[in-house]
């Protein structure tokens, strides 16, 4: 069992009692929720007579079902009214802090909690979302739960849980041109498989990620469930305590900075800490990353052929045999000129500031290709507000991209952005799976914001490393 | 204390039904129940459109799937092969199966988000190795009305003149038998050790612990 990691040290802090299962309870810091997942938990605590125990310590948002054209009330969908109305009579009886879309603080859950600087190192931080993994970015112990688990928070602010086994992950030298946070997770997902992680806890280390900024943290944590991993954590340092000195919470309690200072340095994993298991990675090796397949594990670098079926261990043969005829691609080729109808910047995985700066410098003085459909979904309301006070609206814009209002969007097709017929999307989200982005015969290729910009003027997945030779040549 | 302590939580220690298998390894959540389903405030009538891409073409036709099959209405025990329900964390997943009729998953892995929904639902998970696994989903089709048992304590499954060994999470097989699957009930009544477990915490603030009640 791993010792002296930050997940030990912050699992140990938070340790309520062991429970007769055999599971530990576990005393949650911060609860978020949101409108998909939460009012079914709500309904069982009215059934049971049980109020929320801890509001003060949860704060929703709304993100999924969220129009990003047209956000006038009512919603156009009823169904989506429904659940807006559902949450917002929630919220106002529980008492709980509500970015609400009026409020300009509205956006993806993962991307609100780090903004307002609600989520910081050595929390416990749950949300009925399995991409709750982001927020170990910043060294909070954070995971994604269920609905009967939400109910379990709302009304006793703890989850039974079993602790697990930590994975260490060293990404050591330095990125590339071109190759990004995403790129990173990518590859970790493709070598140690969509279920690798399942029973771990990954520890992010090295210089490649030390060298990152805390979006480029949070892209990497993000994804970890896409390893199998619940939970995804980087140690908190100089990086991360910049930011945190940014966000409002500590703006406007500026004591507490130097108060909590000390327990985020208590909480990183000692320099002798013991790991279940260690992985190297280097940083050097990798280049942009696509997926040519229906599972996040089925990447290939952007000049790499695909795969061949028979090549890759066994039991995952009938599900690369199926993804490729889906994906309508053939083994031996790579993905570089693959046909793509639409391009998706956005998702809680790459819609934050630096995520459309890079993908705005691809696009700046180019067009979006004739044949795409192509739209920036910033991450939140205050993404937003920034990048259309710094000009990134207007080159997006004059270049042929669609500009919307924050939310998830086409990540999964819950309002009306979604894929139509076997349309081929390039996405800078998290999940290629059948279906997700809204179409059950539409394809999906995941890959960085920077791709994603250069599939869009091109028409075609690009390695965007030749667009930049073009621009600086 | 509340009146939490009257809900009445079964304990399971076996499962007896007819299978029905599920081919395929990675079978994500959004094919157990795609995102457009889940514009609900219940979980109720979330039955019908499990599976439902793979179920239904684009005019609701029916399309070739084992849920499809009249052979396998009916059946209460699924039979799935590895990764099954990784993806999203989305307990609508387990709800739509469950309501569809299952009442215990075996299968080679279980995503771990999934197989805890399932818990707090009180199916159970239980794993086998590939090969088992496979023989048993050729026996379910072969034999469809026939019963496989499952006992949880045991961690043993019975069909036709075969026992299986299988495994089930300590935790959960605890949980199951034991009847305390449904935590809310047990973790309210510490609720004095939980509050003492905030105050010691230097991040919350003293206003964001009620008094107690
Ligand atoms: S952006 Fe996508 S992955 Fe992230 S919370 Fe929304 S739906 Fe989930």
């Amino acid at each position: 069992m791993s010792e002296g990691t930050l997940y030990d040290k912050v699992w140990d802090r938070h340790k309520v009692t062991t429970l007769p299962t055999g599971q530990d309870q576990l005393f949650i810091g911060l609860h978020l929720i949101h409108e998909v997942t939460s009012p079914q938990a709500f309904g069982m605590l009215r059934e049971r007579d049980l109020e929320v125990a801890f509001p003060k310590l949860t704060h929703a948002t709304v993100d999924h079902i969220v129009p990003t054209a047209d956000q006038s009330r009512p919603y156009k969908e009823d169904a989506a009214e429904e659940m807006m109305a559902e949450l917002e009579e929630n919220v106002r009886e529980a008492g709980i802090d509500f970015s609400d879309p009026t409020s300009g603080d509205q956006g993806i859950v993962h991307v609100i909690g780090p903004e307002q600087g609600l989520t910081q190192p050595g929390k416990t931080i749950v949300c009925g979302d399995s991409h709750t993994s982001t927020h170990g970015a910043f060294g909070a112990l954070a995971f994604g739960i269920g609905t009967s688990q939400i109910r379990d928070v709302l009304a006793t602010g703890t989850v039974a849980m079993e602790k697990q086994k930590v994975r260490k992950i060293e990404v050591n030298g330095e990125l590339g041109e071109g190759v990004e946070a995403k790129d990173i997770i990518l590859e970790i997902i493709r070598r140690l498989g969509t279920e690798g992680g399942v029973g771990y806890v990954y520890e992010y280390a090295g210089e490649a990620i030390e060298n990152l900024g805390m979006e480029g943290r949070m892209s990497i944590c993000n994804m970890s469930i896409e390893g199998g991993a619940r939970a995804g954590y980087v140690n908190p340092d100089e990086t991360t305590y910049e930011w945190l000195e940014e966000t409002d919470y500590f703006q406007d309690n500026p004591e507490k900075f130097d108060e909590l200072k000390p327990y985020w340095e208590s909480i990183r994993s000692d320099e002798d800490a013991e790991y279940d298991d260690v992985v190297t990675i280097d940083a050097n090796e990798l280049e942009p990353v696509v997926t040519w397949g229906t599972t996040p594990g089925q990447g290939v670098g952007v000049t790499e052929p695909i795969p061949s079926p028979a090549e890759l261990p066994e039991a995952k043969q009938d599900t690369a045999r199926r993804a490729q005829e889906h994906m309508r691609v053939e083994p031996g080729e790579t993905m570089e000129g693959y046909n793509i109808d639409v391009a998706f910047l956005g998702s809680c995985t790459n819609a934050r500031l630096p995520d459309l700066r890079r993908a705005a410098e691809i696009i700046e003085g180019r067009q979006v290709d004739d044949d795409v459909r192509a739209l920036v979904v910033p991450g939140s309301q205050r993404v937003q507000h920034t990048a259309e006070e710094e000009g990134l609206k207007d080159t997006f814009e004059e270049a042929g991209f669609e500009w919307r209002n924050a939310g998830c969007s086409m990540c999964l097709g819950m309002n009306e952005d979604q894929l139509e017929g076997d349309e081929a999307s390039a996405s800078s989200s998290n999940r290629n799976f059948v279906g997700r982005q809204g179409s059950k015969d539409g394809r999906t290729v995941l890959m960085n914001p920077q791709m994603v910009a250069a599939a869009a003027v091109t028409g075609e997945v690009t390695d965007v490393r030749e667009l930049k030779e073009v621009t600086t040549a | 204390m509340t009146d939490t302590d009257e809900v009445e939580i079964p304990e399971v220690d076996s499962v007896s039904g007819s299978g029905i298998p599920i081919h395929g390894n990675d079978i994500d959540t959004d094919q157990i129940i795609p995102a457009r389903f889940m514009k609900v405030v219940t979980f109720d009538g979330l039955g019908e459109f499990a599976f439902f891409d793979l179920r239904f073409d684009d005019d609701d036709n029916q399309k070739n799937h084992p849920m499809n099959e009249d052979r396998f209405q009916g059946s209460s025990v699924m039979v799935v092969n590895s990764n099954f329900g990784c993806g999203s964390s989305r307990e609508h997943a387990p709800q739509a199966l469950m309501r569809w009729g299952i009442d215990a998953i075996i299968g080679e892995s279980f995503a771990e988000i999934f197989a805890g929904n399932c818990l707090a639902l009180g199916i159970p998970t239980v794993t086998a190795d590939s090969e088992t696994i496979q023989e048993l989903q050729a026996w379910v089709d072969e034999n469809p009305d026939k019963e496989i048992d499952i006992d949880i304590e045991a961690e043993e499954v019975t069909y036709g003149d075969e026992t299986i060994d299988v495994t089930v999470d300590e935790a959960q097989r605890k949980a199951l038998v034991e009847g305390v699957w449904d935590t809310t009930a047990l973790m309210k009544s510490n609720a004095g050790e939980v509050r003492k477990k905030a105050q010691e915490l230097p991040y919350v603030d003293d206003a964001a612990i009620p008094e107690a009640e």
